[in-house]
């Protein structure tokens, strides 16, 4: 049970705490920023940049199984959902799909 | 109901949030991630209660992944702490870059604790696209059910993922890891409208795996301060051209 215990402490600690301490930060910061202000942009410009390096780093660099697939069917199969994006009215659902789909079917197509 | 009546109740526009999750591509992307995160969670030995609450208090999928894989392979309590920290400096770019959009005349610091926890990619992507079109004394209680609407998604996932855990196929995983990448990359490019928007997201793509490869430590919070710094000064170099 004590280890159970030191497992929810860790998560608070460990997990909870430095991960949080950002967002309180922002609600600090947030005060006397309005959507005017030039500070809303730019932190809108630095978040944006942030996810884009962060969505390749993990198209590049993937965890765990998705590293078994090649890397070219990876980004293949990213080029395949953005096309569908574009083509079926700019529907989120089309693009993800389709680049699940296209990942698969590559996966299936390399092993075989 | 309509939120563009006179006054909607706080009530409806928290439910109105709750449903718009729900037509939201991510709230299904969000049930597959965490069946993924929560398969990791069993095969390192974390108890189902421990990892839907580290879902309620963290609420970011790659610090949890990084705190479960890091604490299951037996690394120390400051080293998971840092990294998990690391991983999530972009969550203050994102609560400075939303909560002046969530924020009434007369809204209390502290109502802005709950929307500044529920702050997530999923939550800010969906929030900066709708909230504009909310009228503003709708907008908090709005942003609150999105939220936690989202996070009831990834919980239901939580829940699938723990038990599936043993029976998931290794393809499945990978296409539920690309779930990811595949829906933030949409919906980024969904929501840019400036030219600052796409060149910020232009160089983030280019910075963000180079800075990574030449291993400088702390690569994404670089990568978001000079590629986003860019951005906006190319942007503000042109207005004071025109």
């Amino acid at each position: 049970v004590s280890g159970e215990l030191y497992a929810y402490l860790l998560l608070v600690l460990v997990g909870f705490l430095p991960n949080e301490i950002w967002r309180m930060l922002g609600l600090v910061a947030v005060r006397g920023v309005d959507e005017e202000s030039e500070l809303f942009l730019w932190a809108r410009a630095v978040a944006t940049a942030v996810l884009a390096g962060v969505i390749a780093k993990i198209l590049l660099l993937p965890p765990g199984a998705l590293a078994q697939v090649p890397p070219i069917i990876r980004l293949a199969a990213v080029g395949c959902g953005l096309v569908a994006f574009l083509l079926v009215r700019r529907s989120v659902l089309a693009g993800v799909v389709a680049g699940e789909l296209a990942l698969t079917l590559g996966a299936l197509v390399h092993r075989a | 109901m309509s939120l563009a009546a006179d006054k909607p109740s706080g009530l409806d526009a928290f439910l109105a949030g709750f449903r718009a999750a729900w037509r939201s591509v991510l709230s299904y992307v969000l049930i597959g991630t965490y069946v993924g995160i929560a398969a990791l969670a069993h095969d390192f030995g974390f108890s189902l209660w421990w990892t839907l609450l580290s879902t309620v208090l963290v609420w970011a999928g790659p610090a949890q992944v990084i705190l479960v894989s890091a604490l299951g392979s037996g690394a120390t309590a400051v080293e998971t702490a840092l990294a998990v920290s690391v991983s999530s400096a972009r969550l203050l770019p994102m609560v400075l870059s939303l909560l002046p959009l969530v924020r009434g005349a007369r809204t209390r610091p502290r109502e802005l604790l709950l929307p500044a926890h529920l702050t997530a990619v999923s939550m800010w992507i969906e929030a900066l696209r709708l909230l504009p079109g909310i009228p503003r004394h709708a907008r908090l209680p709005f942003a609150n059910g999105l939220g936690l609407s989202f996070m009831v998604a990834a919980q239901v996932g939580g829940v699938l993922g723990y038990y599936l855990a043993t029976s998931l196929p290794p393809l499945l995983k990978a296409g539920l890891l690309f779930l990811t990448p595949m829906s933030f990359l949409i919906s980024t490019t969904r929501n840019c409208r400036l030219l600052m928007d796409w060149l910020a997201f232009g160089f983030g793509i280019f910075l963000g795996p180079l800075l990574a490869a030449w291993q400088l430590g702390l690569d994404t919070i670089w990568t978001g301060i000079v590629g986003g710094s860019l951005a906006y000064g190319i942007h503000r170099l042109r207005e004071a051209l025109r």
